[in-house]
Formats: structure tokens, sequence, C-alpha cells
């Protein structure tokens, strides 16, 4: 008989968010039901009092989003987990956090959209929403998992990305990932990193909760731990407190959008397969990038050269990356559950039309269909 | 003098409120009532919504939260969940409490979160220019009601009450000695207590409706004040139109951030 392993077990990808978000260091999860994330929020209203963690069930999503930046504040590792209409309630929240540097995570395990449209089926149309949802000039971070083992490992990057960059991170599922069934190895706690925000040493007296330094990175205090300070979603100098002062709104939209640029390369994380003698590339993302990865080795059987670039982080896109791939690659395919939102950034990084396969009908896009188009290009 | 100094950022004035506005008697009560509950300013976080109410948290020395629209108490949940030991008071308007905010409101009441909720109900919205809000009396002109409002006004504190608050207390600007005395009791208080007061605002409210300057309208909560021991001897009709103040409620009732730890402990345990 096989040898066992003791930490392989059958999950889905809700379960595993859930149990990653614990893993990161997640003590406070506020959130409001909503098909198909609410399994995430189910498993922890089990498993967080078990570990001496808070969860609650807020009103609604304007609700859920403000109380985990509220917990966040006290120095608590904090998410919450919705889908399209209650991310969309979010959005202005989210803003806030983006605005004070407030470290969280959001999952928002997509629907079929817009308003109601389809609960309990798969769809990958919030990725703009994510990215440009709340209002005005900001960072944010979008990472956006294919298998339930992937979803895993970047709920921990998730917490890693927001703690140290001060940044909210968007984690985008579907309902496929949610729902799917997948054998999972929980892997061993020591080779897993975890990294919390950094946290100022200086003296109440001193600290400015906003402070230039040369990390572009605020040091962070806790609330109740004897600094007390000002946090406001107002346009804000170093010292927290609001400002109408030109220059110094300058500085603080300044900084903010610096942080994501100067750190892309660090943040931005995707995977490659067959690509090196390829002559068209699949750009895809979440249960796409499942189809796709099947189309490739289908395709490469039949001996013709695709590859694969799988995006693990969506915002900030690799334009650069793919602009390089631009000079190798004569037709670029990109299929997602989405009339095209991955494809126009595609596009603009490649500086050319892309090929788009896209299904917003609440099934899956097939190896198949994808395929077709790799056939289509290759003759 | 009472040491104002002590509490207040002072480099952070001129604040930005008119001559005459409610929101700094409210503030000076709030410190007098802090002073005599004897806790050290570290241990206090003053959580708001937006509104001209909302940015009292930026004048006073404490951990200080100025949030989103309607929010303050849905953060103030995450803050005292996450830190039951911190004192947590949350400043908000009429507006930003009970239009925008009046689900969380309500919720951290049904609840019986241990916060304190102060609402300086001057029934406008004053920081966007006088329009109207829940609490504006009908036949009162705010500027999207020129012609007066139609629409029946919400009583805060009853509000408070129906949805499960420990302690909740009304007073008025002209009231200040008992206002001490409400928010101190308030403060100490396990479980969800609701301060409303009653302010002036002489600019977007007391104007289009004529009712003259702020004395003028401290004059008129002083002749239309009723005790809330002496409303319950009196009829409907008798009470129509009076400001009821007083203690309207104090009772016990389990606190949420207690039955949660309990709840924790039983389940560590089994
Ligand atoms: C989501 C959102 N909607 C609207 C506004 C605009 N706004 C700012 S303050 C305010 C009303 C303030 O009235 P109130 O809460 O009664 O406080 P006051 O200014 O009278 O103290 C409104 C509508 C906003 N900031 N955010
Ligand atoms: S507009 Fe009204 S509430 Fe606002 S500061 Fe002036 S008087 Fe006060």
């Amino acid at each position: 008989m096989a040898k066992q392993n003791v930490n392989a077990k059958l999950m889905t990808g809700n379960e595993a968010c859930a149990e990653a978000a614990i893993v990161a260091g997640m003590r406070f999860f506020g959130g409001y039901p909503i098909t198909p994330s609410s399994e995430i929020a189910e498993v922890l209203a089990h498993r967080l009092p078990e570990v001496g963690g808070i969860f609650v069930q807020m009103e609604d999503e304007l609700a859920s989003m403000a109380t985990i930046i509220g917990a966040s504040l006290a120095g608590v590792k904090s998410m919450t987990a919705t889908s399209g209409p209650g991310f969309s309630l979010m959005q202005e929240n989210i803003g806030y956090a983006s605005m004070t540097e407030v470290p969280c995570v959001i999952v928002n395990v997509q629907r079929g959209g817009p308003s109601t449209g389809l609960p309990t089926l798969p769809a990958q149309a919030d990725v703009m929403q994510a990215r440009w949802g709340t209002h005005g000039d900001h960072s944010i971070i979008v990472v956006a998992p294919s298998t339930v083992r992937e979803t895993y490992d970047w709920t921990i990057k998730a917490f890693n990305l927001t703690e140290q960059y001060r940044i909210p991170v968007i984690v985008l599922l579907d309902e496929v990932i949610a729902h799917v069934n997948e054998k999972m190895v929980i892997p061993e706690p020591e080779t897993i990193t975890i990294i919390d925000r950094k946290r100022s040493t200086e003296s109440p007296d001193t600290y400015q909760p906003y402070k230039q330094n040369d990390s572009d990175i605020p040091l962070f205090a806790d609330f109740g731990t004897g600094y007390r300070y000002n946090v406001t979603g107002l346009s804000h100098d170093e010292t927290g407190f609001p400002t109408n002062d030109p220059q110094k709104i300058n500085a603080l939209y300044s900084r903010l959008s610096r942080k994501l640029e100067r750190y892309q390369d660090q943040i931005i994380e995707y995977k490659t397969e067959y690509l090196k003698d390829a002559e068209i590339c699949i750009v895809a993302f979440g249960s796409s990038a499942r189809s796709a990865y099947r189309a490739v080795r289908l395709a490469r059987q039949q001996g013709i050269k695709v590859g694969m670039f799988q995006l693990f982080v969506i915002w900030p896109f690799p334009y650069k990356i793919l602009g390089r791939l631009a000079s190798q690659i004569k037709a670029f395919i990109v299929p997602e559950m989405n009339l095209g939102q991955i494809a126009h950034e595609v596009s603009c990084a490649i500086k050319s039309d892309v090929i788009k396969v896209n299904r917003v009908d609440g099934s899956l896009i097939t190896p198949n269909e994808i395929l077709e188009r790799i056939k289509n290009v290759s003759v | 003098m009472f040491p104002y100094e002590k509490y207040l950022r002072f480099s952070k004035f001129p604040h930005i409120w008119c001559t005459g506005c409610g929101c700094g008697i409210i503030l000076k009560s709030i410190l007098r009532a802090i002073e005599r509950i004897k806790l050290s300013k570290n241990d206090i976080a003053l959580v708001s919504g937006i509104g001209c109410s909302s940015r009292t948290p930026g004048y006073v020395d404490f951990n200080t939260l100025h949030t989103t629209h309607g929010r303050a108490i849905a953060f103030a949940t995450g803050l005292k969940l996450a830190k039951p030991a911190l004192k947590v008071l949350v400043i908000s308007g009429d507006g930003d409490a009970t239009a925008i905010g009046g689900n969380h409101f309500i919720h951290a009441a049904r609840r019986n979160l241990d916060i304190t909720v102060i609402i300086y109900n001057n029934h406008i919205y004053g920081m966007t220019g006088g329009q109207a809000s829940p609490t504006t009396p009908i036949g009162k002109k705010g500027s999207t009601a020129p012609y007066g409002s139609i629409e029946p006004s919400f009583d805060i504190s009853g509000l408070a009450i129906a949805a499960g608050a420990s302690f909740v207390a009304r007073a008025t600007c002209y009231h200040v000695v008992q206002l001490d005395k409400y928010l101190e009791k308030g403060f100490m208080k396990k479980g969800f207590s609701l301060i409303e007061v009653l302010a002036p605002c002489p600019t977007y409210y007391s104007r289009p409706n004529r009712l003259g300057t702020s004395v003028d309208m401290l004059r008129w909560y002083k002749e239309n004040s009723i005790p809330v021991e002496k409303a319950r001897t009196l009829s409907e009709y008798e009470k129509k139109d009076k400001i009821i103040i007083g203690i309207l409620e104090d009772r016990e009732r389990p606190e949420f951030c207690e039955e949660y730890k309990k709840m924790a402990e039983r389940i560590r345990k089994s």
C-alpha cells in the first residue's frame, strides 16, 4: 500500500482560504453571508474562537469592511470575505484602508454580475472593480489563485503583502475554486513564511504615524499601546492630521502610489510553462488557467509551439514582463470568464491586439475552446 | 478652571466650528466626564464618522479615528472586539448615526457592545450645508426641504432603547450639568450606552428656521425640556413638542465582548 501523507486532506478553496488565514496569523474576521463565499465565514466561525480569535457576523458588508479596519488598527490581522454585491458595498472603506494604510485582506469569491447576477456560478468579472472599485487614485494589490493549494498559499501571501506594504490586498477567487474539492497537502509550518507589519520602536512622544522614511512604508503603532495618534480618511500630513497644504497633499498621494510602483517587481508573481520556444502564449488566471494549462498540453502533443503565462498577481499588472515577451510571441490568447478585462491589459502590455476567449454564461471555458483558438492561429 | 488643556490638541486649533455651534459645549462636557472616570488618555479611543460633530477627534489627545460617513460604530466594533481593554467612545451626528449609519447603530445596540455613542443631534446636516436629516422635525426647513419637512423624525433615544442598549440618556447643550453626569454614567456602564445631545446649529438650522441665535436656542431648550420623571406623569398632549431629558434607560443586559469571551472559554475547555 502506498504511504499515506497524514497532512493530505480533501479541501475546498473556501476551506483552504479560511485555514490558511489562521496560519497567516489572522485573528479577526468580520463578514456578511453571501454565496459563494459563505463557507469561509462558516469555517472561521468555528475556528477563530478555538484559536483565540474573533469572528463577528456584521449587519452588512459596509460594516464588515469597517470593522476589520478597526481591528487591524488595534494590531490584529484581519479579513473579510464576500462576493460581487458585497464587494461593491465594501468599496468606500477599501479606499479608506488604502488611504490610511491599514493592512487587511478582502476575499472576493467572484460570481457573474452586475447586480445579483449569477450567485451560484463562476465568473471572473471583478478584475477591474478590484483595481478601480473605490474612488480616487489609490494603491491596491490583487492576487488570483487557481487551485485549492494555490488558494492556501496565496491567502498566506496576501497577509504577508498587506502587512509588508500596508496596502489592502484582495484575493480573487471564483465559484469553482471556492467549491471544488481537491487533495491538499498542508505545508509544514516551518516551510511557511509569515510577515508582520513593521512597528515603530520610537518614543510615543515623537512618533508620527505617516512619517516619511526610506522605504516609503510608514511604521505602524497599535491603537491603545501608548501611541496616541490620529487616523483620518481626509488627506493628511505625516502627523496624521488633515491638511489642505498642496505640498503635503502631493507628498501623500505621491508616496501612496510610489509604494506600489517601486515594489512591483517584488510583488508581481506569475508562472510559465513551455514558454521558451513558444510562438503562441496563453495568459490566464484563476479557473480559466486550469483549462488553459490543459489546452497548452494538448496542443503541445500536436506539435504546436504554445506556452502558458499564469498570473498570480493581477494588480500590479506585469506590463513590462509581457511587453518583453511580445517580440517572441506571434499571438497572445486570453481566456477569461468576463468580456475581456485582462485581455485589455495584456493588449496594453504588448501594444497590439490579443485573441480573446470569453464566457459570461456561468460555464467554465473548456480546454477545447482554447485549443480550437490555438489551432486557428497556428495554421 | 477645568484643565481642558490636558486633553486638547491645541496645535490643531482654531477648530472648524462656527461661532455658537453646540459641538464645543459637548466636547467640553465629554472631557469633564472623562476626567471624572480617571482613565488614562492611552486607554481611550475616540471614533467618529463624517460631519461637523465628527471632526471632534482631531482636537483631542486620545487614540483618535475619523472614519467614513455613517460607519464609525462599525469601525469601533472591530477596535473594541480586538482590544476590549480600550474604552471606545463614538461621536456621531444625527445624519451620520441615524441615516447612513442607522443600521450599524441599531445592531451595535442589539449586540450590546460595550461602547458609548454620543450623538450630536442638531436636526440638520451641518457639514454639507443644511440639508434635512432624519431628525428634522415636520415643518422645519432645510436646504433640501425648502417647504418644510414632511417626514416624521426619528426619536434617536427611543430607537436605541428598542434596539437593546443598556444605557440611554438625553440632554441638551443647555443642560450641561446633567450632560456631564449622563456621560460619566454612560462611560462607566457595561454595555452599549447612548447619550443623545440636542445641539444648536445656528448656521444651518436656526437661520433658515428663524430660530434666532445660539443663545435663543439654548433658551428654547431650557424652556421646553422636561425631566423624564415628570414626563411620566404627563399626558401625551402635555408632552407634545417637549424635549424629554434624563436617563431614559438603565438596565443590565449581557454584553457582547464578555459573551464572546465566555463562549470561547467554553469551546476551549470542551
Ligand atoms: C458616503 C457619503 N455620503 C455623503 C457624504 C457627505 N456628507 C458629509 S457630512 C454629511 C452629513 C452630516 O450631517 P450629520 O451627520 O448630522 O453631522 P453634522 O455635520 O450636522 O454634525 C454628509 C451627507 C459623505 N461624506 N459620504
Ligand atoms: S454648520 Fe452647524 S454644526 Fe456645523 S460647525 Fe457650523 S454650527 Fe456647527
